[in-house]
């Protein structure tokens, strides 16, 4: 067996006490790790051996639990995801998700991507309710098809970090809520379509997104968001033409 | 332990430099000018129509000026940079599913480009090119 190669990393990490700072700052951390470890390592390393009071969020280590996303390099992405290999002879510079305020160090404060979160109604509002007795609702594999990927979200914010509109209009709804809102539209058993119009179909909903595309370009679960939010606005559009131009027409 | 969340500002103006993906969407947006002053162009064009044929051979040969032909090309050069990426693009907008798996991307982009380069050739031909 070979044995494994180390790489010596330069992270440079953005610090913010709320107690102390009033201001972010960069601080250097130097260190060598084996060359198959992720960004996320090397921090646990730095946490370890090196400064004790670095703050950070993570949990599953494998790209599931969506919690350790941050800016490395200006990119959106999972630290647990990214190899520190990719970024050899260089500064990695780890910042926290681009467009929340920052709570701590690499902590930021997710309440407003929450709360969009529930304005959405992201569950299933069935079309007619009925007994257990009555059975399951049953589903075809194409109508699976047609909302899965959008159902791979797991919230880790990395879309809402890349997206300009989020950072320059806070009030929009944003890429993962809106895309959980067409996924649940898409779904066979859901006829909550009406209640959640009036959140999407909206100058914050979708009609504040200008398909820049990042969101979909950063996503770690591969869904593309920027998808959902363009089928959206088209049938956003139908709406309104059968309720405005068709007579008696209704939405 | 306090709550004093630091919120960093967005700069408004100048935001589209921080990332190669967020100026290649400026540049897209930007052929929007070019485009929009070609219908200018084209309307102004119809209204020399409309006043009679001295109106009309004048502004044939303003067309033909340098300073016009160098507009016209960037404005061509634009158009079709706006139609590529909004084609290239179309498949996220307009999915199609048959069955339980869709349609690649390449054949909904590739049945725009084949409808464009149809239209083109339609006008083309309405124009006594051919």
């Amino acid at each position: 067996m070979t044995p494994m190669k180390e790489l010596r990393v330069q992270l440079e990490v953005l610090r913010y006490n709320p107690d102390t700072d009033t201001e972010a700052h960069f601080q250097r951390y130097d260190l060598t790790c084996p060359e198959e470890w992720v960004v996320l390592d090397a921090l646990n390393k730095v946490k370890e051996s090196i400064d004790p009071t670095l703050n950070y969020r993570w949990s599953c280590h494998m790209a599931v639990c969506g919690s350790c996303g941050m800016m490395i390099n200006g990119e959106p992405k999972l630290s647990c995801h990214t190899f520190v290999r990719d970024y050899e002879g260089s500064v990695i510079r780890v910042e926290p998700l681009a467009h929340f305020p920052i709570e701590r160090d690499l902590v930021t404060a997710p309440d407003d991507f929450m709360e969009k979160l529930k304005r959405v109604k992201p569950y299933i509002i069935p079309k007619e309710k009925k007994p257990i007795s009555e059975g399951e609702y049953k589903q075809t594999p194409a109508q699976l098809m047609k909302f899965r990927q959008y159902s791979m979200c797991i919230n880790c914010m990395l879309c809402y970090a890349a997206c300009p509109e989020y950072g320059l209009t806070p009030e929009f709804i944003g890429p993962a809520a809106l895309t959980l809102a067409h996924r649940y539209n898409v779904d066979s058993r859901d006829g909550g379509r009406k209640e959640r119009q009036e959140v999407v179909a909206t100058h914050e909903g979708v009609w504040e997104c200008t398909f820049v595309g990042a969101c979909s370009e950063v996503c770690p679960a591969h869904v593309d968001p920027a998808s959902a939010l363009q089928q959206m606005k088209i049938t956003s559009s139908i709406d309104w033409i059968v309720e405005h131009l068709i007579p008696g027409g209704k939405s | 332990m306090s709550r004093r969340p630091l919120v960093r500002e967005v700069p408004p103006t100048s935001w589209y430099f921080r990332h190669p993906r967020y100026m290649r969407y400026m540049s897209r947006e930007i052929t929007s000018i070019f485009v929009g002053a070609y219908c200018v162009l084209l309307v102004v064009g119809l209204q020399r129509l409309a006043a009679g044929p001295v109106a009309w051979e004048a502004f044939l040969a303003a067309l033909k000026n340098p300073a016009s032909i160098v507009f016209q090309f960037l404005a061509l050069v634009a158009a079709v940079y706006h139609a590529a990426t909004w084609f290239n693009a179309t498949h996220k907008a307009m999915p199609v599913q048959i069955g339980e798996d869709f349609v690649q991307p390449g054949v909904i982009s590739g049945a725009h480009y084949v409808v464009w380069l149809v239209l083109s050739f339609v006008v083309l031909y309405l124009a006594g090119v051919f």
